[in-house]
């Protein structure tokens, strides 16, 4: 987490307060059908208040005005909770958007340039970006490379490469071009950007409730129903018992017996997190995936970036029998000085090494051949006609078998023991004869077994993907523990591997940024795209990671975990608290006309009067005590799904029951002290 | 230890060595496997073809739902207007007269839904045939619809995505040839032997020492007996139900009858078990049923042993505990025991007069029938578990953060419907009923009916109040006992509990069902590490605090003004 704040900053408990009033409208509050009961009780009360000005009946105005405060506090706190949680996800929405405020754009119209501001572009535009430019809005490049500072959306000062064509073409308003020109076409209409469909979310209208938020707003109706009934039949049966009972006890009993504290803090908890997951740059494009994720049963992880450090790094050369060893890194260095990839510069750092190795530099008048995805290998050519070409074992081979050398079988071996040894070799060869092979190693992240060994413990499957041949993959996945990989695999693997899953009744989640990753990210139940991905890619997947790092998906999981864990652990302690609350009130209301039940008055306090509205004011105040909590989270721990329970059932459910014992006692001796 | 404790557990132990080898029998035989009552198979297949039922179509659980409410109708009117012209029809030696059509409305409707609550006494308010064909025949089709809607429950639970759950009429037919019906014929020849009349001849009579003619009711009880326990029903013979020296005569047959209540509803738990081949989750199930009755129990038996402190305020000791209403024969702690087993399982049958219980025992005989699952009746007792088990699930799947699920299955937001709605059921139609006689009963008490509210009640203040909610509470729980004490037969209640009856019966049904069928027809999820486990001790705690809590909290207003004002102003 990149910025974590202080939970309650000054503008956003303003906002809060003001939306706290603002949400009293009865249209918006019935969207929480026990926050909505509750107003109806508060309205009751304020009109028996009024009521008790001059009549008697229904005990003092005092006492009744006294009751209608705490009900109304009551829904100002739960309205308060939501609205902390919209203003700090807004906060963190709009930090990212400020990046992206009102720039000059370079509209191209008919190829010539013309200065627009950047909420003028459409969806389809072309504009143009030079070294110092902001980018005005998200786009694709189509034509050009440049080299990017993310910084204001990722954090990350190194500067990165976009170019056209292939799965590093997309670029974010914000950032800023650092050295070269790209053209880039607008992806998105103005307003529809994924931060301002992450921001609508995160404010009330567009929010949609999650299936799960959905399921347990049910059971607290229920609840809340049951004790309606509870309510409305104890009239009859205290008029039986001979026992007139104020509307002020009757409301009273009724408010601090439904849900209040779950459902005050139940959309408080499901803004948070998505908050909480743009706090991590992540953006999601709906709650249900924010939720979906602590479901996941199967992860599917690119090895390259994810598992490994980048790149593999040349280790080790094995010159072919008759060549020698300085001859042999002279042609693999030949062969990868104007190779810009991360192995071919990685093979010349480790020619470097070698001190007694002369110098070499590229003859003059050299070419250079690049590697493509036909020809499997690369090179360079020298005027006096040699031919060095490096690539992968079965290309180098075939070359070589077709201009008629042999491939010597000692170099096969190292071949062979390259691969089992989770490596990958490049066969080296100089006008078609075999020269050696250079070893290349992926080098494991360092603490990632932890990571997964800790995903295993949630019942999360890890699966490596890799273009690795099997023997390779073998190797890695072992090493750094992961359950499954697929090797050698092509985007359709994938997907077929995701479909399988899911066939068993999985929840598969990917990553992938590029444009072939983009039915499979569809395909998966929670599909994470990087945000230098492609357009296609972001609009496929339910989440956009603006840091691009793979390994966030071990992050969402226990977002998502922790989202379902707060909802849970909330309503058992909401409706364990009940226990305390009967035994504060059911004595209260009928201890002068049954002075046998005086022995359910079990917290002695101190009178009927002082024992409901103690019950009230505990029930209103624990909503914002518990609120720091709904907005971080329950604190998840991977200890398997029972001892999380029995901890859980410990803290929330016991605590649940003791807890407002103690404090209806305290506030009632403070209580006490007024009546 | 003393005899009478030891003769309760006894009989419990008794209970487990039947009902444990039954269960395993009842999963077999479920499964198809060769059982030795497969003798009864010509007889089944001769009923499939009389009534034209392939067994081998099967339905999906609206279809088995539909089949059962639709046979369910259909006896309801044959036993309404059975009991409307008894006099009428064959074998009535005693002359015994019709019933009014309210009483045959709330008798009716109380035998088809397996409550058997009764507002008449047998001696002379039904006749021989009505008792036979109407009251028996319903005592055997009334356990064996809950023990198919149960069946039901359990080929859902073990079919992946399927909404073929097997044929209704199959499950039916099987439950009465295979298991109820075997088992009555043994428990009434016991009871045969031991005293309980069989006999057609109508009124017996003989000259008491004082020289009084005294005219003693029979018939052909036995069987009847041995089906009102066996099917949890508990509407007996005789007016004064088992405690009546002809329907109970001596301790064996107490314990025949104790035990032949409980072992099928115990055999189910352990069928459940055997046939999914989750013995863990069925033990964890037993064992929460079994803590639940300990907890009812235990308080029951002590209060009936240490006898009535308003007694001991006078300065009588009393030895043998509190006896008014009980039996001599059978004594406190026995009683307390079949007290509580009787309300546990909702069998409704008695041998003492529950309302000179001690106040703690009458609120421990609500709690059970409030929380009508530890054991439960025949198929309906695991049936209203479930419901507990589905919100348990719920909420504890939140709480170690993940989508709950059960057997493999999403509990969603539509099975959280249904599971709320018979949640909420059973404590709107008590809270509700009472709430209306309370109200009838204080705001016009003297109103121009048969027998006025004002004399409703044999007991005014706390006592008066229990009878009313102990009433609704037995009507809703299908258990059929009652406090007694009350005026029941009359319009008010006859119709009243009717209605009360019927939606205690058929909607707790339905909705378990319901949700287990659509459950079978969704996606099948294998566990993983972060599934929680439905067969630990850990989830057996949160399902018995789910019952206590909805349980506690619905009715805890209710029974302070009751049962629990009673008894602290006893002290």
């Amino acid at each position: 987490m990149r910025t974590q704040n202080t939970l309650f900053q000054g503008d956003q408990m303003t906002e809060a307060l003001k939306q706290s009033f603002i949400k009293l409208d009865p249209r918006q509050l019935i969207r929480n059908p026990v926050m909505f009961t509750v107003e109806i009780g508060t309205f009751v009360m304020l009109i028996v208040s009024i009521y008790s000005f001059t009549n008697k009946g229904q005990g003092s105005f005092g006492y009744n005005f006294t009751v209608f405060i705490i009900l109304l506090l009551t829904v100002l706190f739960a309205n308060f909770a939501e609205a902390i949680a919209e203003a700090r996800g807004k906060a963190q929405a709009e930090s990212l958007r400020k990046t992206r405020e009102e720039t000059p754009a370079r509209l191209l119209v008919n190829g010539k340039e013309q200065k627009v501001m950047s909420s003028q572009l459409k969806k389809g535009d072309v504009f143009v970006c030079e070294t110092g430019d902001n980018i005005p809005t998200d786009g694709e490049i189509i034509e050009g490379i440049a080299t990017i500072d993310e910084s204001a959306i990722t954090g990350e000062s190194a500067p990165v490469i976009r170019e056209s064509g292939g799965d590093k073409s997309s670029v974010t308003g914000g950032t800023k071009v650092l050295s070269d020109r790209i053209k880039v076409m607008v992806t998105t209409q103005p307003g529809e950007s994924f931060l301002d469909k992450m921001i609508a979310l995160v404010e009330g209208a567009s929010r949609q409730k999650t299936p799960n938020e959905i399921a347990l707003t049910i059971l607290l109706a229920g609840f809340t129903l049951i004790f309606v009934i509870v309510c409305v039949t104890l009239k009859p049966f205290a008029d039986y018992a001979n026992t007139p009972i104020t509307i002020a006890a009757f409301i009273s009993l009724f408010v601090c017996l439904i849900p209040t504290t779950i459902g005050g803090l139940l959309s408080a908890i499901g803004i948070a997190g998505m908050d909480r997951a743009l706090r991590a740059n992540v953006i999601t494009k709906s709650g249900k995936a924010v939720e979906t994720a602590g479901d996941l049963d199967t992860l599917l992880l690119d090895k390259t970036g994810t598992i490994t450090i980048g790149n593999r790094k040349a280790t080790n050369f094995y010159p072919a029998t008759g060549v020698t060893r300085e001859n042999f890194i002279a042609a693999c260095t030949l062969s990868s000085l104007a190779d810009e990839t991360p192995e071919g510069k990685s093979i010349v750092e480790l020619a470097g090494e070698d001190k007694s190795m002369p110098k070499v530099v590229a003859p003059n008048g050299a070419t250079f051949i690049k590697f493509t995805a036909e020809t499997r290998s690369s090179g360079l050519d020298t005027p006096e006609g040699l031919r060095i070409r490096k690539g992968a074992f079965d290309s180098i081979r075939n070359m070589a078998l077709k201009a008629g050398h042999p491939f010597p079988a000692e170099v096969e071996d190292n071949v062979k023991k390259i691969s089992s040894n989770g490596g990958t070799p490049l066969v080296v060869s100089q006008n078609e004869k075999i020269m050696g092979v250079i070893e290349l190693q992926d080098i494991i992240k360092p603490g990632i077994a932890e990571r997964f060994e800790r995903l295993r413990k949630m019942g999360v499957k890890t699966v490596m993907v890799t273009g690795d041949n099997p023997l390779t993959a073998k190797f890695i996945a072992e090493k750094a523990g992961v359950d499954d990989f697929i090797a050698e695999a092509k985007p359709e693997d994938k997907m077929n591997y995701i479909k399988a899953e899911q066939q068993g009744g999985k929840l598969v989640a990917m990553m992938g940024d590029g444009t072939n990753d983009a039915p499979a990210l569809a395909q998966a139940d929670v599909g994470v795209a990087m945000n230098s991905g492609t357009q296609a890619a972001k609009e496929a997947g339910n989440m956009v990671d603006l840091d691009n790092d793979p390994t966030k998906l071990i992050e969402i999981v226990e977002i998502g975990k922790q989202l379902l864990m707060t909802r849970g652990t909330l309503t058992t302690f909401s409706i364990a608290n009940d226990v305390a609350k009967y035994f504060a009130i059911v004595p209260a209301l009928f201890m002068v006309s049954i002075p046998a039940l005086k022995a359910l008055n079990i917290m002695d306090l101190h009178s009927p009067q002082s024992a409901i509205l103690s019950a009230v004011i505990f029930n209103a105040i624990i909503i914002p005590l518990l609120i720091p909590l709904a907005l971080r989270g329950v604190e998840y721990k991977p200890i398997g799904a029972s001892a999380l329970l029995r901890r859980n059932l410990l803290i929330y459910g016991l605590g649940g029951i003791l807890i407002p014992f103690i404090g209806i006692k305290l506030i009632d001796l403070a209580v006490g002290i007024f009546l | 230890m003393n005899t009478e404790l030891t003769g309760v557990i006894f009989t419990y132990l008794l209970t487990l060595a039947i009902a444990i080898p039954l269960g395993v029998y009842i999963a077999r035989m479920f499964r198809g496997d060769k059982t030795w009552l497969d003798f009864m198979a010509p007889l089944e297949r001769f009923i499939f073809r009389f009534s034209g039922i392939d067994t081998k179509k099967e339905m999906n659980w609206k279809q088995h739902m539909f089949a059962l409410l639709t046979i369910n109708s259909v006896w309801l009117f044959y036993a309404f207007f059975c009991l409307l012209f008894q006099a009428h029809l064959p074998l009535n030696p005693d002359g015994n007269p019709n019933q009014t059509p309210d009483l045959a409305f709330n008798t009716a409707i109380s035998f088809l839904v397996n409550c058997n609550l009764q507002d008449y006494s047998g001696e002379s308010g039904a006749t021989y045939f009505t008792q036979h064909f109407v009251i028996m025949f319903l005592q055997f089709v009334s356990a064996a619809t809950g023990i198919a809607a149960l069946f039901v429950l359990f080929k859902a639970f073990r079919d992946k995505v399927t909404d073929k759950l097997g044929n209704f009429w199959d499950f039916f037919v099987k439950s009465i040839t295979r298991i109820l019906l075997p088992l009555s014929v043994v428990t009434a020849i016991i009871l045969a032997f031991n005293g309980t009349p069989t006999s057609y001849k109508g009124k017996d009579s003989f000259i008491t020492l004082q020289g009084d003619t005294a005219h003693v009711s029979r018939g052909p009880a036995a069987a009847m007996i041995a089906i009102k326990h066996i099917g949890t029903n508990g509407g007996g013979w005789f007016g004064a139900n088992s405690a009546h020296p002809l329907e109970n005569p001596n301790y064996l047959t107490n314990t025949t009858e104790l035990v032949a209540q409980v072992i099928i509803p115990i055999a189910l738990v352990f069928a459940l078990g055997f046939y999914l081949n989750k013995k863990k989750f069925a033990y964890v199930m037993f064992g929460v049923m079994t803590l639940g009755m300990l907890m009812l129990l235990i308080p029951t038996m002590n209060a009936e042993i240490s006898g009535s402190p308003a007694i001991a305020k006078m300065g009588i000791s009393q030895p043998t505990g509190a006896m008014e209403g009980k039996e001599v024969r059978f004594g406190p702690a026995n009683t307390a025991y079949w007290n509580i087993v009787t309300t546990i399982i909702s069998t409704g049958s008695v041998n003492s007069m529950h309302d000179s219980a001690m106040p703690v025992s009458g609120f421990m005989m609500m709690m059970a029938m409030m929380t009508n699952c530890f054991y439960g009746g025949c198929g309906v007792g695991i049936l209203n578990f479930y419901i507990f088990i589905v919100i348990a699930v719920f909420i504890s799947g939140l709480m170690v953060g993940r989508t709950p699920e059960f057997f493999g299955r999403k509990i969603e937001a539509r099975e959280m419907k249904i599971a709320s709605i018979i949640a909420l059921l059973h404590p709107f139609i008590i809270l509700v009923g009472t709430a209306v006689s309370s109200y009838v009963l204080v705001h016009m008490p003297n109103a121009d009916w048969a027998v006025k509210p004002s004399s409703w009640l044999n007991n005014p203040g706390y006592h008066g109040f229990s009878e009313m909610l102990y009433q609704y509470t037995s009507s809703a729980a299908n258990n059929g006992s009652g406090f007694e004490g009350l005026g029941d037969n009359n319009v008010f209640w006859n119709v009243s509990a009717g209605f009360v009856l019927l939606l205690g019966r058929f909607l707790p049904i339905i909705g378990p069902v319901a949700i287990a069928g659509i459950l079978a027809n969704k996606k099948f999820i294998p566990e993983s590490a972060g599934t929680l486990k439905s067969d630990t001790s850990t989830f057996g705690i949160m399902v018995f605090a789910v019952i206590l809590i909805v349980a506690a909290l619905s009715f805890f207003p209710a029974l302070a003004l009751g049962p629990i004002a009673e008894h602290f102003s006893l002290k």
